[in-house]
């Protein structure tokens, strides 16, 4: 097995308000599909906020991470202040132009700017250069 | 006390297993050290990477190699 087969360097973890709104809709859709693509990983915004110690810990420790808010009330952003996790890379929806309203049939176009800002707050990709190739169930521990 | 070292098989979790140990037999404490390498048995623990080290049922270190040092300030607590 390689070594760094298991290490978390190199993938993006990605952290979705995955609200109740458009906005927060897209931030789920745009992890979902990033991590598909292997850009990143998706993980589990509702174990840092329920303070379980193995989410908590992976938030502290991995070295890249982006975390997407659909709207300025900024909830993910209070998740990781309230779990003591340092922000890293920071993203609201709204800021994109991207207006809030209950319209839960995403257009393509926003779920591809969403995207496209993600990758962008990372420098451009995964890895400074390259997405991470392993995509959820590629990797050594789906967690 | 129960110390648990989750990870497949990688070098990395080899070698920390092995900082486990020798800090456990420096300090001479009663400890129970696990090697976990099940996937799903490692999923449980919610960890987005592995190595990770998890002291009495709480995640300490994840995705890195911890230092002695780090591992002697979680067993001493």
């Amino acid at each position: 097995m390689a070594e760094d087969c298991c290490a978390t360097n190199g993938n993006v973890m990605i952290l979705a308000c995955a609200g109740g709104s458009n906005v927060g809709q897209l931030s789920n859709q745009a992890a979902v599909e990033l991590t598909q693509e292997g850009f990143g990983k998706i993980f589990c915004l509702a174990g840092v906020g329920g303070h379980l110690s193995g989410f908590v810990q992976s938030a502290r420790d991995v070295p890249q991470m982006v975390a997407i808010d659909g709207c300025s009330v900024g909830c993910v952003k209070a998740i990781l202040e309230h779990a003591e996790v340092p922000l890293k890379q920071y993203l609201v929806l709204t800021d994109l132009g991207i207006e809030k309203n209950k319209n839960f049939n995403l257009a393509r176009a926003d779920v591809e700017k969403v995207k496209t800002a993600v990758k962008a707050s990372t420098g451009g990709s995964a890895a400074n250069g390259q997405p991470s190739g392993k995509t959820s169930s590629g990797s050594c521990c789906n967690c | 006390m129960e110390i648990k070292v989750l990870g497949p098989g990688c070098p990395k979790c080899q070698k920390t297993e092995k900082i486990v140990k020798e800090v456990v037999s420096e300090l001479g404490v009663s400890a129970k050290i696990v090697k976990v390498t099940d996937t799903m048995e490692i999923a449980k623990h919610g960890v987005f990477g592995t190595p990770a080290v998890v002291v009495d049922g709480e995640v300490k270190s994840v995705g890195k190699i911890p230092s002695a040092d780090e591992i002697k300030s979680w067993i001493q607590k």
